[in-house]
């Protein structure tokens, strides 16, 4: 397929906001159960700024997708079929769910709604942290069910997809909060770093996975299938035009599979390998800095990530669209 | 029900692009707009078709065919380019079983695309709306026109016939009886897809000669012919004028 960037920065934008949103609310629990000492709500407040930046550019990006971004709003009608239609509502919910839980942390509005029977107190954020996890989520998982329900598409039509979805978000969105915590909250800064190095690692051995399964694809259809005709030499001689089609221009990368093979390289050492040494170096010596880095060239090997996830992905119809003529 | 569809006899297509002409015709011209080109007189000329003829080589020099292959949307029976759409703008008409997109609906955002394993749809880049192949629904149910003229476009194009039209789940109709007469099959049967448009093969056109027909059987004592009585292995006026 041809990797849109549109849709590479959507997916990696937002799945670095639900990570991060995760992440904080990972904190909040871990301290509503006692386990960690409370912190302060502005670390909750800033983390769910940056989360909701991250996903209103995400959103913005989205638009540069569409034909007709002024008829967005239609796309929320097909939800009982579309997984499309469910991101599109996904999406909203969640970004406004993460927004109230800034804002609720920021001006402090926090009454206590109920009492867990073990005597935790259940304020507001708590309700709201709940639903912006379920959301999260939901969010993923529409969003990788978009590609992995493609059945023609076989290197995404596994439940990989969405795995990897998951951790892959998740991975960036705790790196990025353990960043953030190395200033606005030291005390859980470990426990975000941590969390960070062991979804990065099993974010590299779900993208292993993945790569290993779809070297060893073999496709379902042919030309024979895609023309009924049984020879086992058939070659196309004239696709039907000269000057290339909405075919040929959606449905191929257009770089060389030279480029492709390195890039694999490429994404695996800065999404996962690099980060790896570098969160285990911000752990130890406590360096926000060194975190932050972290973030940044694991979000740009996530980025390198998502185009190959694209680029990758073989489409039946470029059976019928191989030679100009 | 219904379920409208072409049927195309690979046996017959000689490659012309004649369906493919007069479907940009007439789609172009319809109330849905223009369907516009790119570069239409210059390098890399580039434009939303329907319907496409492509060429393929079957077998090996010097044993070789060229068969030409025209593939447009093929309504199939189970689209799925049709459930994915987020805004319902793609639809399977119940009542005749057309795929259509309501381009007053559509976004653009091309997923139905990535989910047709024909490559049937192609984005209008003009009007950012995907566009595909009606089956000339705004000319088949046209009765101004005469019931000749209420077929599509391409069909109406075709120099050699190659291209039948009709209700497939009707057993009678003509595009049925070619189907079961022909050994008439579906692309791509492995994603259950259930194509409605139906292709038939290449077929070797054998002429079978019997003995009687070498030898005239309605005059075999040649009484037509002068007297004395030629010899019966004499040509007969038969064999020597055309009446
Ligand atoms: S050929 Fe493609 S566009 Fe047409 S109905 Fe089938 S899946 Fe949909
Ligand atoms: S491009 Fe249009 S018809 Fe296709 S899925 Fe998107 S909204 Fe539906």
């Amino acid at each position: 397929m041809h990797p849109a960037f549109s849709v590479v920065f959507l997916t990696t934008l937002i799945g670095a906001g639900q990570g991060l949103f995760l992440a904080l609310f990972t904190v909040e629990s871990y301290a509503a159960f006692g386990l960690l000492p409370a912190q302060a709500d502005s670390f909750y407040a800033i983390g769910s700024a940056i989360a909701t930046i991250l996903l209103v550019l995400g959103l913005f990006a989205s638009f540069f997708h569409l034909g007709h971004p002024e008829r967005a709003w239609r796309a929320a009608a097909k939800w009982r079929t579309s997984w499309l239609s469910r991101e599109v509502i996904a999406l909203p919910a969640f970004m406004g769910t993460v927004f109230l839980y800034g804002v609720a942390h920021w001006f402090g509005i926090n009454p206590v709604l109920a009492e867990l029977p073990s005597g935790a107190p259940v304020n507001i954020t708590a309700v709201l942290g709940t639903l912006g996890t379920v959301l999260a989520f939901a969010l993923y998982i529409c969003t990788a069910m978009i590609y992995a329900c493609l059945r023609f598409l076989r290197e995404w039509h596994t439940p990989l997809t969405v795995i990897n979805y998951i951790l892959l978000g998740g991975a960036s969105g705790f790196t990025l909060a353990a960043a953030l915590a190395a200033t606005e909250a030291p005390d859980v800064m470990p426990l975000l770093a941590s969390w960070a190095l062991i979804i990065t690692v099993l974010g590299l051995i779900g993208r292993a996975a993945t790569l290993i399964r779809n070297a060893r694809l073999k496709p379902k259809s042919t030309l024979q299938t895609a023309i009924g005709i049984k020879h086992p030499k058939i070659v196309q001689k004239a696709m039907g035009m000269m000057g290339g089609a909405f075919n040929t221009r959606e449905f191929f990368h257009g770089q060389s599979a030279a480029l492709l093979r390195s890039l694999k390289w490429v994404f695996l050492l800065t999404a996962f390998v690099i980060p790896i040494g570098l969160l285990s170096l911000g752990l130890s010596l406590a360096a926000g800095g060194t975190l932050l880095l972290a973030f940044v060239v694991q979000y740009l090997g996530l980025l390198a990530e998502r185009w190959f996830f694209f680029a990758q992905a073989n489409h039946p119809q470029n059976l019928y669209y191989q030679s100009v003529a | 029900m219904t379920q409208l569809a072409l049927v195309i006899d690979l046996n017959v297509c000689v490659g012309c692009h004649a369906c493919v002409t007069n479907c940009k015709e007439w789609n172009t011209s319809g109330p849905a707009g223009p369907m516009v080109d790119q570069n239409p007189y210059d390098k890399d000329p580039t434009g939303t078709f329907f319907n496409r003829v492509q060429t393929f080589e079957v077998g090996e020099f010097p044993n070789t065919e060229t068969v030409h292959f025209p593939k447009s949307c093929l309504h199939c029976e189970e689209p799925p380019c049709v459930p994915v759409c987020p805004t319902g703008a793609s639809y399977k008409r119940k009542e005749d079983g057309i795929v259509l997109v309501d381009y007053d609906k559509c976004i653009g955002c091309k997923y139905c695309s990535w989910a047709c394993p024909y490559g049937a749809r192609e984005i209008d880049e003009h009007q950012r709306v995907m566009k595909k192949c009606t089956l000339c629904v705004d000319r088949i149910y046209d009765t101004t026109m005469t019931a000749d003229e209420r077929r599509p476009a391409c069909v109406r194009a075709c120099p050699t016939s190659a291209r039948l039209f009709g209700d497939i789940h009707d057993p009678d109709s003509e595009v049925s009886k070619a189907i079961r007469e022909n050994g008439g099959y579906a692309l791509m049967p492995e994603w259950g897809t259930q194509p409605a448009n139906h292709y038939l093969p290449r077929r070797k056109t054998n002429i079978r000669i019997r003995e009687d027909e070498l030898e005239r059987a309605d005059n075999p004592l040649k009484i037509d012919s002068q007297l004395p009585k030629p010899g019966k292995a004499e040509p007969s006026l038969d064999d020597v004028t055309s009446w």
